[in-house]
């Protein structure tokens, strides 16, 4: 019981790394990793995003749109519930974090359209999963998007100072790095249990 | 129809219950502003053009109300602006004098000799990077209008091959003045003083071969001056704004007609 939660987990975070190998939410990976401090908190946000809209939608699912048919309209019910929970969180840091809000910009109302966010929700319902196992994958997922959008703002950070070739400056070498980074993920494949 | 009705039940139930949770949350979480920050921005001119120095209208009535900025610090809206903003601050400001962009060369095609034909990017940027333009004068304004670009509010217009800045419309945003490659504009006070319109600060027998009217730092300005408001340096004339009252002895006097009153 517990080593399936742990493997689930760990393939989620790392295996199944959901920028750097299923390459969901490039947007605010790319967009919101200029320095590691804004990074760790549009990390956050997404955690919590993604947490609890998955959560939510895994209700919805089970509790209303499969009891009345109504399993065509799952995108556009969980996209509202994901909008309605990007807004709260957007007043939430709004009132208390001002400091993050304004760091985060654009990219806090974009998390909307974080195609990670309605991927795990969507995910979850694909593969048939409790509610226990969605709460871990979820969390595990959006732990893996921290994981990776940390780590590439720190790879960002070295960038800066390094003397790159003119034509490669600003978002070439930051794909490339990407690309990298991505690569470096892929080794986990190797992982059994 | 049932199937129509329950799925406008259940997504317009969503939306009602998710619209209650925002609105709730609106008012739990709402954030107190200072008032005075939206009647500072009532205020500004809203060009958003970065004068101030900070990212747009809205940032600068932050930075009033936060002590971070003057109250005086809007270029654009002078001295009205700032006495409203002032009031709203609560707080005495003197009157501001209004500033405007001048170009410093009166280098026009044919007067301003040239040393090659530059056929290139139209572009003050590029043509600095060939020898430094085609004008002898390593002063002289390029006049392919790269400020003339830069301007938000269409202040500056090329005449002749030298830029010239409506002071009707010129802000004082000095954006010209950050783009300029050869650093040939400049801010003098709105109401009309002696300006100098040459930037060389080539000796006196160097600009005679090469220009026809720039400045040769012969000092007759700084003589004619009653005010002490003239001061040659390093061969060129220089007008302290707050101390001419724009008699115009210093342009009566000037050999090459390079002073404008």
């Amino acid at each position: 019981m517990i080593k399936d939660a742990v493997v689930l987990s760990i393939t989620a975070i790392l295996i199944q790394n959901v920028v750097l190998v299923q390459f969901l939410g490039i947007c605010p990976f790319l967009g919101v990793s200029k320095k590691v401090e804004t990074a760790f908190g549009m990390g956050i946000a997404v955690v919590f995003v993604i947490a609890l809209s998955s959560m939510i939608t895994w209700a919805l699912q089970t509790y209303v749109l499969v009891p009345f048919g109504l399993e065509y309209l799952r995108t556009i019910a969980f996209i509202l519930v994901i909008a309605t929970l990007v807004q709260l969180v957007e007043m939430f840091l709004q009132r208390f974090i001002p400091g993050l809000y304004a760091a985060m910009g654009i990219y806090l109302p974009l998390i909307t359209t974080n195609c990670a966010v309605l991927g795990v929700a969507l995910l979850v319902v694909q593969k048939e999963y409790s509610f226990g196992q969605t709460v871990i994958y979820s969390t595990s997922t959006a732990i893996g998007f921290l994981l990776a959008i940390v780590l590439f703002a720190g790879v960002r950070e070295r960038l800066d100072d390094a003397r790159i070739p003119r034509c490669l400056r600003g978002f070439p070498i930051t794909l490339i790095s990407a690309g990298f980074l991505a690569m470096a993920f892929l080794a986990f494949n190797g992982l059994k249990f | 129809m049932n199937n129509i009705l329950y799925a406008a039940l259940t997504l317009g139930g969503m939306g009602l219950v998710f619209g209650v949770v925002l609105a709730l949350a609106s008012i739990y979480l709402a954030v107190k502003q200072d008032p005075r920050i939206p009647a500072i921005i009532d205020v500004l001119p809203g060009a958003n053009c970065g004068g101030c120095g900070f990212a747009g209208c809205s940032a600068f009535a932050d930075g009033v109300v936060a002590g971070r900025a003057e109250v005086s610090g809007c270029p654009v809206g002078g001295n009205s602006v700032a006495q409203k903003v002032a009031e709203i601050m609560g707080v005495e400001v003197d009157d501001v004098r209004r500033k405007v962009a001048r170009v410093k060369c009166s280098g026009i095609d044919g007067v301003a000799q040239t040393k090659y034909e530059y056929e290139g990017i139209h572009d003050c940027i590029a043509a600095n990077k060939l020898l430094g333009g085609d004008k002898l004068c390593p002063y002289a304004c390029l006049g392919l209008g790269t400020c003339a670009a830069a301007c938000p509010f269409d202040a500056i217009t090329i005449e002749q091959g030298v830029a010239k800045i409506d002071p009707h419309k010129c802000t004082a945003c000095g954006k010209c003045i950050d783009i300029c490659p050869k650093k040939v504009i400049d801010f003098t006070h709105e109401s009309r003083t002696a300006w100098v319109a040459c930037n060389s600060h080539n000796k006196g027998a160097v600009v005679n071969k090469i220009c026809g009217i720039g400045c040769i730092g012969c000092k007759i300005c700084e003589k004619a001056c009653e005010y002490g408001a003239v001061a040659v340096e390093r061969n060129l004339a220089e007008v302290d704004p707050d101390k001419c009252v724009n008699c115009g002895a210093c342009a009566l006097k000037c050999p090459r007609r390079v002073i404008v009153c």
